[in-house]
């Protein structure tokens, strides 16, 4: 299982945490400030693994993002690192050639996005497509409801001329 | 609009606020415009405006991010979950699962929404619902919403399908009770075709599997062969775009159901059996370079290692990891060795055949393989390959980094002691280990090598001029100082005459002057701690006696420390000075060599059962002869050997030190072996404090003796008035309750003859005998004289007399005096006491007062023998001598 997943720039800001178990926010700062540390002093050669309080944290570096999964002992090492690569590319996918400011002004859009990805600190979806067909799905539905706001506050504002 | 120039209003744009809080150049700028943006987000939210609770939302969270405190926007999640439309449910979902964890009691209040959206028409709602409960749900919530998990496990939408059963999983997680509930409706969703839903069936069942026992039987039992044909069917299936990944087709679902069968497999021949061709299957066919391809491969040499035997499919997976290992990815060869490790304990001797490869792992650049490498050697080594893996080992402590070489000393020092052939080499190896890592060696290692020199007794030549010969070139480490310092002391004069040389030896030639030498060195380097300097001392005092010739300048040595600021140091200095000056009777006596240190005591002492302190003081102090007291426990104190719970070095030392200075001034102030160190300094206080005569005696290691010696003391007074009567009245003192009742009448009777004050009798010529010990088996009487002309020193004669019907063997008496009394003991007439009183050994010693006429002598005393060769010992403390003593 997955206890958390954190997107960590070069210079150590955070640009994304998911937990997926309970960790309280003091537990959580320490964590970003331990594993940051940890991660970001290793050699770009060195292998994407780092044992870490009993836990196994692999990350990738993409561009000036490191990704990083942390997650029980016994799971699969290489799979971990598929499922950064996997998320990596449904992002690439949907911000077309994904780039570190996409995700900072986006934020939100790449927690949406994880969420179609992992649940409960599992695998939910394999497929690119049908992930990125649930999140314009529910764009679709955000289009919606903001013309529906926008419709309503024009009646409003003719109403009252 | 400026947020700056106007902080009561909400009007800035998510995206005006990230680029204002980027543009900050400094941390301060950065905190005071989150500070402001956090005021205005505030108004906003006691203002209770609708329309921004979702921009509020978003922008909190991106502080939240930066590390800033949110807590005040925990209600506005719950709020924007509370309203109906989608975008604000959106936000506030994704808000609730940033910013509070499940141990918030807000959370509880969000239960009741979310079973609405559970049951909501739309079925987004009903994703965001089931993606915030798996995410953070807590054991109440399970309880609650577990049914509506269940329901929706058969949704007609397969997106929401999939959700459910990741969910369920966690459900479970909390409450296992639950399983039961979930194994039907997973084990049905086994049999859908799309991907999302059958991989998250296959991890909702895998789970089942572990937390019930009950549920991996029925899984087993029904599913095992569906699943077989999943995987085959998967393996087989042809190219499709959407789910692969390098050329495989959606290696996740490989994996996961790789996994599920092994849970299946395990314990089980028959599931084993019917996964066997598949496994082979994908263990030959899949062949890539790619990441996907080895995470499945890795996940298949698991599950092949895992399920019951097939030695053809165990022979495959050992050479998949055989080319994991060799291969040039740094991530391949991890796992190659992660998965070793679990493969030893089935075959150890096919993952010997890599151990060469093992071997080039250790010294590899990566800190993470090295770990996992040496961890794995670790494991691998027995008595038949110890010898070529630690040489390795050792050769690699020379080059590797700092950072590693704590890890990989510990793991050397714990295959040695663990696996060595013979003493020679254990003592070979932890030289090498001490000159290239003893910093990073732990303080049991070096002590328990020392222990393993003494015991040793045909090695004392080779591993004294073994560290001499090292100790030559190198002196930087401190725990390598340590033992060499201390064989130096112990074992200088095999060191000189080349005793026990073994043929692999070369001859070296020492003069005493070198050793002499090469301590002064190392005592005079600032580098060294104190403890370090304090065993030296303690070494230079051994060769003072070891080495008369040198005596004098090692006096010199020592002296130097006589003025060091450290007062341990101080000590030590003034005292062994005293030794070599001015009691060069019993120096050699003092230093002789150490008896062996118990070897198993010691061991046990590590593993941390303290065993009973009667076996130490049997091991050091049997065979002292009588009146000589070996400061045997005090140095095994001093090197803390068997105190590793008890105090640090230096106050150990300390205790030692005290200790022998009763051995400097009276010999025999073994106050009690049995007594810790610390109890032992109480001793000598309280000997010290006891000097004015009377007043309650308190020694812990004499409780069955004080009540005695108090009803002496207590009536020590009317005693030295009637002390010509002493003699007879002791007599009658055989019997405690009946001694003063019995004597009381007599000294009635006799107050009209010794009115005055014995002192004026006979000017201290002659003085009563008293009874100075008395216990139901045994009785000490003694005798006092004065020397002509010197009113210090009063000769003494103790008489000792077996009450018991056993004869004594193995009789010794020592004796103890506190600083301002000095004490020589004679030897004793014998050392056999017949039973019954028929015949009694005397033994005479004299002890000088320099406080005479201030204060009254005091003597602590301690008496072993032997019943039938069983060990008895008595102790007792003195205090009712004749005064003017």
């Amino acid at each position: 299982m997955i206890h958390f997943v954190l997107l960590i720039s070069r210079q150590g800001k955070v640009r994304l945490t998911k937990w997926y178990s309970p960790y309280s926010q003091k537990e959580r700062s320490k964590v970003i400030r331990e594993l940051s540390s940890e991660i970001l002093s290793r050699g770009p050669k060195l292998c994407n693994f780092v044992e870490w309080r009993g836990f196994k944290v692999v990350y990738k570096r993409y561009a000036s993002l490191y990704f990083c999964i942390c997650s029980d002992q016994d799971d699969n090492e290489l799979e971990t690192l598929s499922i950064i690569h996997h998320y990596v590319e449904t992002l690439d996918r949907y911000f077309g050639s994904v780039c570190e400011l996409d995700l900072i002004f986006n934020f939100h859009k790449a927690y949406f996005i994880l969420d179609e990805i992992l649940l409960a600190g599992e695998m939910q979806e394999t497929s690119k497509r049908t992930t990125l067909r649930l999140i314009a799905a529910q764009e679709e539905l955000l289009e919606a409801a903001k013309e529906e706001a926008s419709s309503l506050s024009s009646i409003i504002a003719q109403a009252t001329k | 609009m400026d947020p700056i120039l106007n902080p009561f209003s909400s009007g800035t744009r998510l995206r005006d606020m990230i680029r204002a809080i980027r543009a900050c150049k400094t941390a301060a700028e950065e905190r005071a415009a989150i500070r402001k943006e956090c005021a205005a987000i505030r108004t906003s939210i006691n203002e209770n405006d609708p329309d921004y609770r979702h921009r509020n939302l978003a922008k909190l969270m991106f502080i939240h991010m930066l590390g800033y405190p949110t807590h005040f926007g925990q209600m506005e999640c719950l709020k924007c979950i509370a309203s109906p439309g989608f975008p604000e449910k959106r936000i506030g979902y994704l808000g609730l699962m940033l910013l509070l964890d499940e141990r918030q009691e807000v959370l509880m209040l969000v239960t009741n929404s979310l079973k609405q959206d559970l049951n909501h028409m739309n079925q987004y709602i009903v994703g965001l619902a089931l993606c915030a409960l798996g995410n953070i749900c807590s054991a109440e919530m399970a309880r609650d919403l577990a049914p509506e998990v269940e329901r929706l496990l058969q949704f007609r939408d397969p997106n929401i399908r999939k959700k459910a059963a990741l969910c369920s999983i966690r459900i479970i997680k909390k409450v296992p009770d639950l399983a039961e509930n979930f194994v039907k409706p997973a084990t049905a969703l086994l049999k859908e075709k799309h991907h999302g839903v059958l991989i998250t069936a296959v991890q909702l069942c895998a789970d089942l599997c572990k937390v019930s026992r009950e549920a991996l039987e029925h899984i087993r039992k029904k599913c095992t062969e569906g699943l077989v044909r999943t995987l085959k069917d998967l393996a087989n299936s042809s190219y499709s775009p959407e789910y692969d990944v390098s050329g495989i087709t959606d290696p996740f679902l490989h994996i996961r159901l790789l996994k599920l069968l092994r849970l299946l497999g395990e314990g089980d021949a028959d599931a084993s059996d019917s996964m066997n061709d598949i496994l082979a299957q994908v263990g030959t066919k899949t062949e890539s370079n790619k990441v996907a391809a080895n995470a499945i491969l890795y996940e298949c040499v698991q599950t092949i290692m895992s399920i019951e035997g097939n030695g053809g499919l165990r022979v495959l997976a050992i050479g998949i990891l055989g080319k994991f290992l060799s291969n040039r990815d740094n991530n391949i060869r991890y796992v190659a060795l992660n998965m070793l490790m679990k493969a030893v304990t089935a075959d150890p001797q096919a993952v010997l055949r890599y151990r060469a490869t093992i071997l080039e792992c250790v010294k590899d650049a990566d800190a993470s393989i090295r770990k996992r490498a040496l961890e794995l050697v670790y494991v691998l080594v027995n008595e038949s390959n110890v010898k070529p893996l630690t040489t390795e080992l050792v050769s690699y402590l020379e080059t590797c980094d700092q950072d590693f070489k704590g890890d990989l000393t510990a793991k050397i020092c714990s295959i040695v002691s663990k696996f060595s052939p013979e003493k020679i080499w254990y003592i070979d190896q932890m030289i090498k280990v001490l000159l290239e890592a003893g910093s990073f060696v732990k303080d049991e290692v070096w002590r328990a090598l020392i222990v393993v020199i003494s015991n040793a007794s045909e090695l004392h030549g080779y591993a004294v001029r073994a560290l001499y010969k090292a100790f030559q070139k190198s002196n930087e480490q401190e725990a390598f100082t340590r033992v060499a310092i201390w064989c130096i002391g112990e074992y200088g004069d095999l060191l000189i005459n080349n005793v026990g040389m073994l043929d692999l030896e070369d001859r070296i030639t020492v003069t005493e002057s070198d050793a002499v030498d090469l301590i002064e060195i190392t005592i005079q380097c600032h580098a060294l701690d104190f403890t370090t300097k304090a065993m030296a001392l303690v070494a230079l005092l051994k060769l003072s006696s070891r080495f008369p010739s040198c005596s004098e300048r090692i006096r010199e040595i020592i002296v130097k420390y006589k003025g060091n600021f450290v007062l341990e140091l101080q000590q030590r200095s003034i005292e062994f000075n005293s030794i070599i000056a001015r009691h060069q009777n019993i120096r050699s006596m003092l230093v002789e060599r150490m008896p062996v240190l118990d070897e198993a005591t010691f061991i046990g002492r590590q593993a941390g059962s303290l065993p009973d302190a009667g076996s130490i003081s049997a091991g050091s102090s049997v065979s002292l002869p009588n009146g000589v007291a070996k400061p045997a426990d005090s140095l095994v104190d001093l090197l803390d050997l068997n105190s590793n719970d008890a105090p640090a070095p230096s106050s150990s030392g300390g205790d030692f030190l005290q200790d022998l200075l009763g051995v400097d001034l009276s010999p025999a102030a073994q106050s009690g072996a049995n007594q810790t160190s610390k109890s032992g300094t109480d001793a000598l206080l309280d000997l010290l404090s006891v000097g004015s005569v009377s007043g309650p005696v308190e020694s812990p290691s004499a409780q069955s003796n004080s009540s005695a010696i108090d009803i002496l003391s207590a009536s020590k007074s009317e005693k030295a008035s009637v002390s010509p009567l002493d003699d007879l009245s002791s007599l009658s003192l055989s019997s405690r309750t009946t001694s003063i009742t019995g004597a009381a009448p007599m000294m009635d009777l006799l107050d009209g003859f010794a009115s005055t004050p014995p002192k004026s009798e006979n000017n201290g010529t002659v003085y009563p005998s008293i009874t100075a010990f008395e216990s139901s088996s045994l009785q000490l009487t003694f005798n006092f004289s004065k020397q002509p002309g010197n009113s210090q020193t009063t000769n003494i004669q103790a008489t000792f007399i077996n009450l018991s019907s056993d004869e004594y063997t193995d009789f010794i008496f020592q004796a103890a005096v506190p600083k301002f009394l000095q004490l020589q003991l004679d030897p004793a007439s014998g050392s056999t006491l017949p039973a019954n009183g028929n015949g009694s050994i005397t033994q005479n010693f004299r002890v000088t007062n320099s406080q005479n006429g201030k204060k009254s002598l005091v003597m602590r005393i301690r008496i072993t023998y032997k019943i039938n060769g069983k060990e008895k010992l008595e102790e007792g403390q003195i205090s009712n001598f004749p005064r003017d003593l």
